[in-house]
């Protein structure tokens, strides 16, 4: 589903996030991305959901180049991919309900149709009857919340997250890592970037630490 | 997606366009005010037009023809030529003014009654007055006209005074020229005004725009709304514009009716039709949806999320 192949990513500043970076993970796998801060977790997620691109080197998603792909066709791209931002993302004057909608609007999904999923969504991360409350007026643990509900509400088979868990506390975090393994267990393909290494230490998923602006570990699946 | 969903969706982000205009009034007032003075410029212009053409379209009688004869012609024989000319078919009216009536008339109009009284003959001659039939009341059609009657015996002079005529019409069609160009000019203007507004207003939802497009939705996705937006200025603009030119000629009913009423005329200041009125709003929906399409496709395009 993603290849890394000598991946190589410098910002305009001069700073070099990533050095040669090369890792795959298979269709349906689950894979934890981690690292010191400033390792380049978000970079590595940024190259697959093309907000950034590579330097050099090439990222391979569902079989396809991502240099192969155009700026007009990165909407269409996009809509296959769930991502959980670290800084939540969320459109702060409109209700929590039109923020998890925003995928299936886009989708041109009917609005009954909407509501009930917006609704199946928000119930998978505990947060029902929180529908036409305002981000702001949450908790940055429930916002971060209603990013991931957003995510998940259109049922991309790819899913990205950018420590989805960092400001939860132990139990909250647990239920949503849950939450990514049963997505992962009915066919979904998740990488999550985290640096909470006894989070993960409970899932038998598999880990890309990250190092140097390279791969330094990568445990077998 | 089916159409009904398409249509919904349509209406939702308009209904959303016109709450985000509700929540910033006073901006989006701003640039209704200045989209409908700029309109309301030329549309002035052509409802001056418009009357001027109507209150000219009755000035046939501006085409009237003086034939003076010579001295030695007496009454008789003026009105065998006033019969003549009556028989032409291009001639509507004939009136014959006498040298003694004219005379009378030209004591009473000069005031120089003690002057005339001092000439011992009346220097004035015989005269008819030649209204054109309304087919011949052009210039082409009078110039005619004059050349048969100057040809007639015991004819001195023909005069027509078309020139004034001529130079109004003239003028009027310069100012139909000026209105096209202002409108046209002013038109542009308002595609410039809405399209800066648009720009802030894309500069003010950045964000919005960023989080849109990292979640799948395209440039044409997060134009829509502006584009309602651009719609709503425009419409907006034009409503103004069409009461501002219904209140500028209201203002000047009265004193154009006075005027025409020492003139002896009854013309009545007529303000722009319905048709007109909806084709304004039209055009100006237009504006203003041309203005926003511009500025949000491309300041859109320039938003990368990061
Ligand atoms: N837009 C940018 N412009 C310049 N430098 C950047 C940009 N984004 C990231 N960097 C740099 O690239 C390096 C990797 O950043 P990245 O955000 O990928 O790290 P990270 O592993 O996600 O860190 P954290 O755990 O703190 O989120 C950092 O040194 C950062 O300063
Ligand atoms: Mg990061």
């Amino acid at each position: 589903m993603i290849q890394f192949d000598q991946v190589y990513k410098r910002y305009p500043n001069g700073r070099e996030a990533l050095a040669g970076v090369s890792f795959k993970v298979a269709r349906g796998d689950m894979a934890f991305l981690t690292g010191h801060s400033g390792a380049g977790k978000s970079s590595i997620l940024k190259l697959i959901g093309l907000i950034e691109r590579p330097t050099r080197g090439r990222v391979i998603v569902d079989g396809r180049s991502t240099d192969s792909i155009k700026a007009g066709s990165i909407p269409q791209f996009r809509r296959q991919i769930g991502m959980v931002f670290q800084d939540h993302k969320l459109l702060h004057d409109r209700p929590v309900a039109d923020n998890v909608a925003l995928p299936l609007i886009i989708a041109g999904i009917a609005r009954r149709e909407i509501d009930k999923r917006v609704r199946a969504a928000l119930d998978q991360v505990g947060l029902l009857g929180k529908e036409r409350s305002r981000p702001l007026e949450l908790s940055t643990g429930e916002q971060q919340r209603v990013g991931i509900a957003r995510a998940v509400v259109a049922k991309p088979p790819l899913l990205i997250a950018d420590e989805p868990t960092g400001n939860l506390d132990p139990d909250l975090a647990l239920e949503v890592m849950r939450l990514f393994k049963r997505f992962n267990d009915v066919g979904v393909t998740v990488i999550v970037a985290t640096h909470d290494v006894h989070l993960i230490d409970q899932f038998g998923a598999r880990r890309i630490i990250l190092g140097e602006g390279r791969v330094a570990v990568e445990t077998p699946p | 997606m089916n159409l009904r969903a398409y249509g919904l969706r349509h209406a939702q982000t308009f209904v959303g366009a016109l709450g985000r205009i509700a929540a910033a009034p006073l901006g989006a007032l701003m640039t209704m005010a200045v989209i409908g003075i700029a309109l309301a410029l030329p549309l002035c212009l052509v409802v001056f037009l418009q009357n001027a053409r109507a209150a000219t379209a009755g000035w046939n009688d501006a085409f009237d023809l003086s034939v003076y004869l010579v001295k030695s012609a007496d009454l008789a024989r003026t009105r065998d030529i006033a019969t003549e000319i009556q028989k032409r078919g291009d001639v509507a009216t004939v009136q014959v003014v006498t040298a003694t009536a004219a005379l009378a008339q030209f004591r009473k109009d000069s005031g120089f009654g003690a002057a005339l009284d001092a000439l011992q003959d009346n220097p004035l001659p015989n005269t008819l007055i030649v209204t054109p039939a309304l087919a011949a009341s052009t210039p082409a059609g009078t110039a005619a006209l004059r050349t048969a009657i100057a040809a007639i015996a015991d004819v001195d002079k023909v005069q027509i005074d078309t020139a004034w005529v001529e130079r109004l019409l003239a003028m009027i069609d310069l100012l139909r020229r000026v209105a096209l160009l202002t409108a046209g000019l002013l038109g542009i203007g308002v595609v410039l005004i809405v399209g800066n507004t648009i720009r802030l207003d894309i500069l003010n939802r950045r964000t919005e725009i960023e989080v849109m497009k990292l979640v799948g939705g395209s440039d044409g996705f997060a134009r829509r709304p502006f584009l309602y937006g651009g719609l709503c200025y425009g419409f907006g603009g034009g409503v103004l514009a069409l009461v501002l030119v219904g209140a500028a000629t209201a203002a000047v009913a009265a004193p154009v009716a006075r005027l025409a009423g020492l003139y002896g005329s009854r013309f009545q200041l007529t303000g722009l039709d319905f048709s007109t009125g909806i084709a304004v709003l039209a055009a100006a929906s237009l504006l203003g949806w041309v203005g926003s399409w511009i500025a949000a496709t491309h300041h859109i395009r320039a938003i990368n999320p990061s």
